[in-house]
């Protein structure tokens, strides 16, 4: 039987880059099969869910969601009981997400790229596929990766700036500035440009960013539970397990229900 | 009130070894002016200076520990001012003399007159001017070199602020990100378009023989600052291609004006990292040079995500975002120009979106 052929996608916003890194990649391992090339973050998660490669190359800094965030959606929204892509980060200078990398045991690729370092990260990378492809359950390696992906989020989000905690949140309404207080929040949630910010009566809008917003909060009373939703912890009543295994959580003071991604799964479990 | 240091030790031991040292050449000189025994003069001179040190010094570092530091001097000096040292230095040298003699007399087994025994109060205080003066002269010497040391230290200190300061200057303009980047570029089209690479080296020579130099550099032209400004946002297009739009728009007329050199280049750099990076679809920058009336308006826009949206750095990125570079315009606009000179920051007023920065400078420096 013929092994499958190993795909990747690139995902390098420096037209220049993506060509070389692409050439480099096809002198270095010529079985390797890129499947797309794109230039900004919605992209890499839009096609790396479209045709599900085996690794995934991704840009740091590129325009839109950066290649940290993108790992997060792709990790989050990766059809379940496929195989998770092996990630490969590439950045120029970010003294603050090399930690996160070597903390978190996950292979990076510094630009300009040096060829024998690229080599070495292909031959990393052929040996983990092989691995993988050896197992067998697919579902052991992906609770690897997601493990390796939870400590690189948590990595770089101890790089973000401190800040003391928020004790209320000013909302506007047309001219009116509302003051609620922490307290009563029951979940944020991001939406385009904007966080909806809940309470039991009503919502608002704050315009600002979750990755502003969660250094503010106190970590041990706000939980995230997917990248774009944060939840007070009391403020929910039960975590429920559907029929496709996707968990979701019934609040107390609200009828809708959170979904939580299997990022975040793991913080709901009996005592 | 906190225990001496080892530093305080150490000086005071210093101190012990000077006093000793000058007690030995006193007591030599006076021996010899005076014709007396030169190893009994020693001694004597020796046990006073010795005693001395111990109640003055001692006494110092005793007394400003107790004491708060008078003003105008730093607490670890020890210094608690000349009046209290007056004080220590009359009490301490008429002690020395005193307990000093007979400290020799019962070494040397000899009487020798002291304070009390000398036939008039005149004499008395003849006798005593032999401690005294030398512990002011040696008091002095110590003091007049704390405050020297002090001087030293205050100046080095002042040098390495500064040098840490142009370095983070410097840092900033040579933003690693856009070096790596660019290098990165460069390393690809070596070999992909050998003519395209050069080009692109001799844009990044010479953007940073201009950045290097912008400190030492005085003034220079508008001219010379578009063309600055050309190279750097060429190198940029080259990472960018099609996603960036660069328009540059200087009149002939105003070709000559001189200003700080590289002063648009934070701001520009602003606009790329925080507006048009960050944008899908990229944009456009556009640097104009107006005049109205006798002010000159530099102005410097993007058509990127705007200022709500651009302040959230991607992982990693300098927490500060932009406002180091705005800070750093604001305060070399400030020491030049004083009040004539300013900078507006605000979201661009018309449909394309984005934000603009104009500096107003006056034509003529008052």
């Amino acid at each position: 039987m013929s092994r499958p052929r190993a795909t990747a996608l690139i995902a390098e916003d420096e037209p220049l880059l993506a060509a070389s890194l692409h050439s480099d990649l096809v002198d270095l391992w010529p079985e390797l099969q890129v499947l797309a090339q794109v230039g900004h973050g919605e992209a890499a998660v839009e096609q790396a869910l479209a045709l599900r490669p085996d690794l995934v190359f991704l840009d740091i800094r590129m325009p839109g969601l950066g290649g940290i965030e993108a790992a997060q959606a792709i990790g989050e929204d990766w059809p379940e009981g496929h195989q998770l892509p092996l990630l490969v980060f590439v950045t120029a200078y970010d003294q603050y997400a090399l930690q996160a990398f070597e903390h978190a045991a996950i292979d990076y690729v510094l630009k300009p790229v040096h060829q024998d370092r690229l080599a070495k990260t292909c031959v990393r990378l052929q040996a983990a596929l092989a691995a993988i492809r050896a197992a067998p359950h697919p579902s052991d390696s992906n609770a690897a990766a997601l493990e390796q992906l939870r400590s690189l989020l948590a990595a770089t989000g101890i790089a973000a700036p401190p800040a003391s905690p928020l004790t209320v949140i000013q909302a506007s309404i047309g001219t009116t500035i509302h003051f609620v207080p922490i307290d009563e929040v029951l979940y944020f949630e991001a939406a385009d440009k904007y966080i909806r910010v809940m309470t039991a009566a009503r919502e608002y809008l704050i315009r600002i960013s979750l990755r502003q917003l969660l250094p503010q909060l106190d970590p041990r009373v706000y939980w995230q539970i997917h990248r774009g939703t944060v939840v007070r912890c009391d403020a929910v009543a039960a975590a429920l397990r559907d029929e496709s295994g996707r968990m979701q959580l019934k609040l107390r003071q609200r009828p809708e229900l959170l979904s939580v991604s299997r990022l975040y799964a793991h913080l709901f479990k009996p005592m | 009130m906190h225990p001496p240091s080892q530093n305080d030790y150490k000086t005071l031991l210093k101190r012990a070894a000077a006093s000793l040292v000058f007690s030995v050449l006193f007591g030599a000189t006076l021996a010899l002016v005076r014709e007396q025994n030169l190893w009994y003069s020693i001694l004597y001179s020796l046990c006073i200076g010795l005693i001395c040190w111990f109640c003055i010094d001692v006494g110092r570092l005793v007394v400003a520990r107790a004491l708060p530091a008078p003003p105008g001097v730093a607490p670890n000096r020890n210094w608690p001012g000349w009046l209290w040292m007056i004080v220590l230095i009359v009490v301490g040298s008429a002690f020395a003399y005193s307990s000093g003699t007979l400290l020799g007399d019962w070494l040397t087994g000899s009487r020798s007159s002291n304070l009390f025994s000398a036939g008039s109060l005149r004499e008395s205080l003849t006798l005593l001017l032999f401690a005294f003066v030398p512990a002011v002269i040696v008091t002095y010497f110590f003091y007049s070199r704390g405050v020297l040391a002090d001087r030293i230290a205050a100046a080095e200190a002042a040098q390495r602020l500064a040098a840490e300061s142009r370095l983070k200057l410097l840092e900033a303009q040579l933003e690693p990100h856009m070096l790596f980047n660019t290098l990165a570029n460069l390393r690809v089209l070596i070999t992909r378009d050998p003519v395209r690479a050069q080009a692109m080296l001799d844009q990044l020579i010479a953007f940073l023989r201009a950045t290097l130099g912008a400190s030492r550099l005085g003034a220079h032209s508008l001219r010379a600052e578009f063309d600055r400004l050309a190279d750097y946002l060429a190198l940029v297009q080259v990472r960018m291609a099609d996603r960036l739009t660069v328009v540059l728009e200087l009149p002939e007329a105003l070709a000559a004006i001189k200003i700080p050199p590289l002063l648009l280049q934070p701001l520009v750099e602003n606009c790329v990292k925080h507006g048009l990076e960050p944008a899908i679809a990229g944009g456009r920058i556009e640097i104009k040079a107006t005049r109205e009336g006798e002010d000159l308006l530099l102005s410097v826009r993007d058509t990127g995500v705007g200022l709500a949206a651009g302040s959230s750095p991607p992982t990693g990125a300098d927490p500060a975002g932009g406002q180091f570079g705005l800070a750093q315009v604001r305060e070399r606009l400030g020491t030049l120009y004083g009040a004539q000179a300013s900078l507006s920051l605000a979201s661009a007023p018309d449909a394309d979106g984005g934000t603009l920065v104009v500096v107003r400078l006056p034509l003529k420096v008052r």
